[in-house]
């Protein structure tokens, strides 16, 4: 325990905790006028941890006794963390500098809940994995609130707190029977303890405690049956925030899940990998038939995570001896998430562009947008159609990995690829309701609809990603090899 | 790059960059857009006659005009493309088809308007059915089979009729849950193939592969049922033909021009390129059903057309018809049925195209589809119109000495000797319904010649004046009506490009 910190690894983090005071205090000085000044500041804050975090690539570093490690699966998520957030801070600028909110606290706590997105995939230990989550969601609990007149958004607040807390309790209670049986909190560690034939009367503590940790992880990244909180949540939030929750929060859960599940309990897969075909047939195909009911857009698009989490946890289910096939599913799901969070936090972009002119936001609210912001009507049809998995976009690439993965994997993985193909033709049809008021539906009346610039660019930065990702999809395979977890 | 490997790459996306270049024009230059549609499917046309035009007729097998490039390597996916004797003509086809519906939206621009976004669909549109053709890596070919989706959801969501909106969604949602199957099945195959310890999404290489050690016969079953499920449906064979009339009917007309002229062709296609010669002994097997299939088709569609009271969805309804021919010259595995089935492709595109210009153009004089209340005297108060639509009729019905009748007679007759391994007089039973289906298609074309060209000229449209055939209908029309009779005095035009390369993929199934 006496080693030296090593603090280049750990510099990105440093950074973005300097700005997080930096951003708290300035705040006290603005006046009430100057206060989206922050907005500002915590942007160069999170550009400079980016550009620390771009010169670690290729680095692998250990810190803090193997608790905190830096290596291509780390950096990646780092950089994907630190990209949303700078979409995040575009989109927050309006909303909040109209909304009349508290905006330096605001960035306040959407920064310390960035903190542990970047903290989460460096996490190598079951303590530390526990602190990140914690300080991913205890912020969230907050800024979920922020919208303080609207009984809806304490409801949003209170549920995600009681569920979040409750979760995390479930989770703690797993961790701690894991350290009982293996005395380790480390995840390589705990993954060679559970290697060979345990001792008598351990392996069902093991298999509780695995069982105790995926609950806990399945709230986080609302899986059904875990997912009710997250449509009431989203709708209540303020919209930059559910698009928050929705992809950077819910990434730094898979995050997580994918650490714990590949390093520490692969051994085990014979017994949680059912779970997970279980979990993921449930969360894609009722969050699917669910969204076919909505009629408000940001519930929608809280049901199409839920819909779009159960495509994630299909690779879970396909774990197997084989370890390419192993490195194969994780790839798949680790892309998988990436491309979902460029698609969703677009479409999130452009419905805090329509925040202006609709205070329900249902979807007959878009009724003539491609008249009235061609722009936003075309962005938000190709993320629609993006999410229903149409090619050319990088939607249909994230779906395609997986359903190689699961035809690789045969058995159940066909049965699996099945259902979610069926669950994918379903959730084209409520994708394209949007779509359709935009465009087949003549305007109200004709004003064309102005929205903020940062918010603009942010949609079409993220279509031309998509599309591009949907053209050229080798640009994802750029990304250093994703198998350094999976691989040792 | 060379020309040689890079003129169907430029034919191809030539559209997309069109669309692109569209998009970008102000909306208030109403002229300018419908130029530039015409412009890019002109040029794209004239390369794709310059590729017509320097290709190897005599002899050489294989692909021409081949690129076979790097991709995604993750996955093992390039961009193989080339052309051989089966996909020129439906390539050309396609090319000519998009270019001829630009020039006739120079006039006729459907409601409601926005030319630039209908011009931008219907290019996209263009490359992805182009490049289908073209595609020979089941990755790429899957890419441009869905291209096709999106576009002409919103040409028949936004510029349909009145039913548009449950139109567009049951084509999308229909086509999609079928090419889903066949992405599994194409998935499927990639791992189980084999060629030289490779895993491959190369059509070719499948094929060989199949030539030699190929795929287990349950494996092929399998396969073939989930990649025959994403064809059937976008042929469509009967029973999965239920979004065809809702589709067609309701599209503007460019759309069920390019729906019926190319669209389908992609299944058809399909099953020629991918199925047949990839998974021969599952194709063996499925056979008499595909031609059961078929023969239902060809008379439920004729006992269909009867039935019906709209126009537009008379034509439909007789594409169903017409396509069964050509699935049943497919499910023969013989060449002669394979050369009369692409023969069937292009000759039912050009035709029945044709056919939908007309409706549509009849529709933009009476505002009704209605046979009842058109009523006659077609031929009176539109002389020319009335008579091309004749023509054209006459043309589907399939006599001899144009375009329809080749396509079918050959399916027939291979039908009478079908291939070694199936059961001839079950192909037998096949043709005489087929035969059957002719009699009741000639039926059902010549009454509605009946109800809508002959008589006497309702009163109602007397005082009407409507205007005859237009510049742009003449421009867009003429072509397609040399190539209906030139098909079908010289059938070579076709069968000399396809028979070698049709031989040369029967070759699987014991020559």
């Amino acid at each position: 325990m006496n080693q030296a910190i090593d603090y280049y690894a750990i510099l990105p983090e440093m950074i973005l905790s300097g700005t997080i005071l930096l951003v708290l205090v300035v705040d006290v000085f603005l006046r009430q006028k100057r206060k989206w000044l922050a907005m500002p500041l915590a942007f160069v804050g999170v550009l400079a941890t980016l550009i620390a975090t771009l010169t670690l690539i290729g680095e692998e570093r250990s810190t803090f006794d193997g608790m905190f490690v830096v290596d291509a699966f780390a950096v990646l998520f780092k950089v994907f963390f630190l990209s949303v957030a700078l979409i995040v801070l575009m989109v927050s600028l309006r909303y909040f500098r109209d909304g009349r909110f508290y905006q330096g606290e605001y960035y306040f706590l959407l920064l310390t809940s960035f903190l542990g997105c970047m903290l989460m995939p460096s996490s190598r230990d079951l303590l530390m994995l526990f602190i990140s989550l914690e300080l991913v969601s205890a912020p969230g609990f907050l800024i979920a609130a922020f919208r303080k007149a609207d009984p809806r958004s304490n409801e949003a607040g209170i549920k995600f707190f009681l569920i979040g807390v409750l979760s995390t309790a479930v989770m703690l209670y797993g961790m701690s029977l894991v350290f009982g049986v293996t005395g380790s909190l480390n995840l390589s560690e705990i993954g060679q303890a559970l290697s060979g034939t345990l001792p008598d009367g351990q392996e069902p503590l093991v298999l509780t405690a695995i069982l105790f940790i995926v609950t806990g992880f399945a709230f986080k990244v609302s899986a059904v049956p875990f997912q009710f909180w997250a449509p009431d949540t989203y709708e209540g939030a303020p919209v930059p925030v559910a698009a928050f929750l929705a992809t950077a929060s819910k990434a730094a859960g898979f995050a997580g899940l994918l650490q714990v599940m590949f390093v520490a309990f692969p051994n085990q897969h014979e017994f949680w990998a059912p779970i997970f075909a279980a979990l993921s047939i449930a969360t894609m195909t009722i969050g699917n038939f669910i969204a076919l009911q909505q009629r408000q857009v940001v519930r929608l698009l809280a049901y199409s995570s839920i819909a779009q989490a159960g495509y994630m946890l299909l690779p879970f289910a396909l774990v197997s001896a084989d370890a390419g096939l192993n490195q194969d599913a994780f790839a798949a799901a680790v892309t998988y998430i990436l491309i979902y969070a460029i698609m969703t936090l677009g479409a999130f972009a452009v419905v805090i562009a329509m925040t202006r002119e609709s205070r329900g936001l249902l979807i007959a609210d878009f009724a003539g947008l491609g008249r009235r912001a061609p722009v936003l009507a075309v962005a938000m049809t190709v993320f629609m159609v993006s999410l229903a998995g149409i090619p050319p976009t990088g939607g249909f690439w994230a779906k395609f990995l997986v359903f190689k993965v699961a035809i690789e994997h045969g058995g159940i993985g066909v049965l699996l690829a099945v259902v979610m193909l069926v669950n994918s033709v379903v959730s084209l049809s409520y994708y394209l309701a949007v779509p359709k008021q935009m465009l087949f539906v003549e305007p109200e009346f004709d004003r064309p609809m102005r929205s903020p610039v940062l918010v603009t660019a942010v949609t079409v930065l993220t279509t031309v990603a998509i599309v591009a990702v949907g053209v050229w999809p080798e640009l994802l395979a750029h990304f250093p090899p994703l198998s350094t977890l999976v691989g040792r | 790059m060379t020309w040689e490997n890079s003129a169907i790459t430029i034919a191809t996306f030539l559209p997309l960059v069109g669309a692109l270049v569209i998009a970008l024009v102000p909306k208030e230059r109403e002229e300018t857009v419908r130029a530039l549609g015409i412009v890019f499917t002109g040029a794209a046309l004239v390369v794709a006659i310059l590729i017509a035009g320097g290709f190897d007729y005599g002899g050489r097998s294989g692909l021409q005009f081949e690129l076979d490039a790097r991709w995604i390597p993750a996955i093992s996916a390039r961009y193989h493309v080339g052309i051989d004797g089966i996909s020129l003509p439906l390539y050309v086809l396609t090319f000519a088809l998009s270019f001829l519906c630009a020039v006739y939206t120079w006039r006729f621009v459907p409601k409601p308007g926005k030319t630039k976004a209908f011009l931008a669909l219907t290019l996209i549109l263009e490359t992805g059915m182009a490049g289908t053709f073209i595609a020979f890596d089941l990755v790429l070919f899957f890419v441009f089979w869905e291209l096709v989706l999106v576009p002409m959801y919103f040409l028949i969501g936004i510029w349909g009729s009145a039913n548009r909106e449950y139109a567009a969604i049951k084509f999308f949602l229909y086509t999609l849950f079928g090419s889903v199957f066949m992405l599994l099945g194409f998935l499927g195959m990639f791992f189980r193939s084999d060629v030289a310890g490779q895993h491959t999404f190369d059509i070719l290489k499948l094929q060989e592969f199949a030539a030699g050690a190929g795929f287990s016969r349950g494996f092929q079953l399998v396969v073939f049922g989930a990649v025959g499920l994403g064809l059937a449906i976008k042929v469509p064979m009967w029973p999965f033909h239920t979004w065809l009339p809702d589709a067609h009917t309701e599209a503007p007309t460019v759309g069920s021009v390019l729906l019926a002229g190319i669209l389908l062709k992609m299944g058809t296609y399909g099953f020629v390129r991918i199925a047949l010669p990839i998974l021969p002994d599952a194709a063996e097997v499925y056979a008499p059903w595909i031609g059961a299939l078929a023969a239902i088709a060809i008379v439920y569609a004729a006992l269909a057309c009867l039935a019906q009271k709209d126009l537009k969805r008379l034509i439909a309804f007789s594409s169903v018809g017409h396509m069964g021919f050509v699935m049943l010259g497919i499910a023969t595995l013989t060449p002669i049925g394979i050369n009369a089935a692409i023969f069937g492709m292009v000759a039912h595109g050009i035709i029945t195209g044709m056919l939908f210009f007309c409706v549509g153009s009849i529709y933009d004089r009476y505002h009704t589809r209605e046979i009842a209340e058109i009523g006659g005297g077609l031929m009176l108060k539109l002389p020319y119109l009335g008579g091309v639509f004749a023509f054209v009729a006459i043309a589907s019905l399939g006599l001899p000495g144009l375009a329809g009748f080749w396509g079918e007679v050959m399916a027939l007759l291979s039908a009478f000797n079908p291939a070694g391994a199936l059961n001839t007089n079950l192909f037998r039973v096949f043709m005489v319904a087929g035969g059957i289906g002719t009699i009741l298609t000639a039926g059902y074309f010549l009454w509605m010649l009946q109800r809508v060209n002959m008589g006497t000229l309702p009163e109602k449209w007397k005082s009407e004046s409507f205007s005859d055939m237009v510049a742009a209908e003449w421009v867009s029309w003429v072509p397609l009506l040399v190539a209906i009779v030139a098909l079908g005095i010289f059938p070579r035009l076709v069968f000399g490009v396809t028979q070698e390369p049709v031989d040369a993929l029967m070759h699987l199934f014991g020559g």
